[in-house]
């Protein structure tokens, strides 16, 4: 095993895995983050910690990772090339797999302008796929990366993120390979709502024998409104919503659109179950981790498996 | 080249209202090509600063001076533009950077009856090329260790917003940056050049890890020749 963590058992197993996020506070409040962890628990297998999403300061993800683990669930800790130099990257990673952290997610990060310090000084000292080639050194080699031996162990499952939707397309598959090239476990996608072309990306993927090398997990996020899904698809870097789908949010009529989204997530839940090449889904339920628990009973992904 | 955009005009008399004596000091080089602080933008300086502290009842002599680089000693070395120097209360530089720090150096080694003060009209903003007219954009961060060679002649270090080595990252649409639709996406342009060089294999490695030490990283850098110094 490369970490021993729940979430590489399962996908070991041949597992169809379902994942969850949890975005952390933008302070110190505690008891939020044990509010959303009892919303995830049992609903899924592992818990994405996110980094200073979209460049908004919160808890660190490493100690929001601690908090979920004191709470009996499994994080996947996020980290973002733009907020950290390999000095603190490797520290860093050093007390994340000292606090029990077994999976881990290298992202390159939003840019800084996005964020509440737009006038902050980004890092990217090294990128993404150069964060999985560390990582996984760290754990192959037992070395960090001028060459000095690690005190101890270090376990880490590698995932890392893949964009699906973003441009070039064709070239999408190729910085998959790249991914995997430099040592990714696990890939997690952007959230899908082009299934067109989602399919499109798996074919050649799947052509290229990628899925085989890693296991990709779906990025499925319910839609709770009209005006939600307007926001994402014209504001999110790299999120494509067809009009068709917002047609039938609107169709569901007033009070209903929400159950809707959710019937939507439900129905991507099950296709991504059949497509080949597919281990399982990442579900991000932004701010709406109470309806975890009705997704996943509505889908069918209940009860999660027991390693 | 490197480019420069001049001050506010507010914030440049708020730095001269102290004095009465005061130099505008162009550069012929750089900032002149790209019409920040050149000779015309001297005199457009200086004749703004006049109507403004003469609007104000203030009465201040302006004087107008230009040279080819303020980054180089010998064309600051004319004894008569020193005496002119010596007079002035302050400098106002409409060099880069580089222009401002060095002529206040130079001046403070020739001059030794009393201190120069130097300081900057402009703001230094990049290595760039002139796209057209009124367009300039940065083209070059002086990394130290040029990768033009891997990546189709186009820099991701400066044109990437987040200098990414394996890019480009999932914010990248219809060929722009995620960060504005106006900058364009410097790992898309590599990728459609190096399929038109037939040469797109080049990026299929993963590039390992930057040594940064070459770069501002290092510390302040300093070229010394050798074979230029004999």
């Amino acid at each position: 095993m490369k970490s021993g963590s729940n979430l590489e058992k399962l996908l070991k197993n041949g597992e169809f895995v379902v994942t969850g996020e949890l975005g952390p506070p933008k302070g110190t409040d505690v008891e939020v983050v044990k509010k959303k962890a009892a919303m995830l628990k049992g609903n899924v297998d592992a818990v994405n910690i996110t980094d200073n999403q979209t460049a908004i300061v919160r808890m660190s993800s490493i100690a929001t990772s601690k908090i979920l683990i004191d709470e009996g669930l499994e994080p996947t800790m996020q980290m973002v090339a733009r907020d950290r130099n390999r000095l603190a990257m490797m520290s860093d990673l050093f007390g994340a797999s000292a606090f029990g952290i077994k999976n881990m997610l290298c992202l390159s990060g939003d840019h800084q302008s996005f964020g509440n310090h737009p006038e902050a000084k980004n890092v990217f000292d090294i990128d993404s796929i150069q964060m999985i080639h560390m990582v996984k050194t760290m754990r192959d080699d037992n070395k960090i990366i001028c060459g000095d031996e690690i005190e101890g162990d270090f376990k880490m499952f590698i995932g890392a993120a893949c964009n699906p939707f973003a441009d070039p397309f064709r070239y999408r598959p190729l910085r998959l390979a790249k991914k995997i090239e430099a040592g990714v476990d696990f890939i997690q996608t952007q959230c899908i709502y082009d299934i067109k072309r989602f399919k499109e990306f798996m074919k050649q993927v799947v052509d290229m024998g990628l899925h085989e090398k890693c296991k990709i997990l779906a990025g499925i996020t319910p839609l709770k409104s009209v005006g939600m899904a307007r926001y994402m698809a014209a504001n999110v870097s790299g999120i494509i919503i067809p009009e068709e789908m917002i047609s039938r949010l609107r169709g569901a009529g007033k009070g209903n659109v929400a159950s809707e989204g959710i019937k939507i997530a439900c129905e991507q839940i099950q296709e991504m179950k059949e497509m080949e090449g597919i281990a399982g889904v990442h579900l991000m339920a932004i701010e709406w981790e109470h309806k975890v628990a009705e997704i996943a009973e509505q889908s069918g992904i209940l009860p999660r498996p027991q390693v | 080249m490197i480019t420069a955009k001049r001050k506010p005009f507010e914030e440049i008399k708020e730095t001269v209202k102290d004095y009465n004596k005061i130099m505008v000091l162009g550069c012929e080089t750089c900032v002149a090509v790209c019409q920040a602080g050149g000779e015309k933008e001297v005199e457009i300086l200086a004749s703004e600063l006049r109507l403004a502290f003469g609007s104000d009842g203030k009465k201040v002599d302006i004087n107008e001076e230009l040279v080819i680089r303020q980054c180089d000693d010998e064309f600051m070395a004319d004894p008569a533009f020193l005496k002119k120097v010596k007079e002035a209360d302050i400098i106002l530089s409409m060099a880069c950077g580089v222009g401002v720090q060095h002529s206040c150096n130079y001046f403070s080694r020739v001059i030794t009856e009393k201190p120069v003060r130097v300081i900057p009209a402009l703001n230094t903003t990049f290595m760039g090329a002139n796209l057209g007219v009124g367009i300039w954009e940065e083209r070059c961060l002086g990394c130290g260790d040029c990768v033009l060679e891997k990546t189709g002649g186009i820099c991701p270090i400066t044109r990437c917003a987040k200098s990414l080595l394996n890019g480009p990252c999932g914010g990248s649409s219809e060929g722009k940056c995620e960060i504005n639709k106006d900058i364009d996406c410097a790992w898309h342009l590599i990728i459609e050049r190096l399929e038109a060089l037939g040469e797109l294999d080049r990026i299929k490695p993963v590039e390992m890890y930057k040594d940064w030490r070459p770069s501002h990283s290092g510390g302040p850098r300093k070229i010394i020749r050798e074979d230029l110094r004999i």
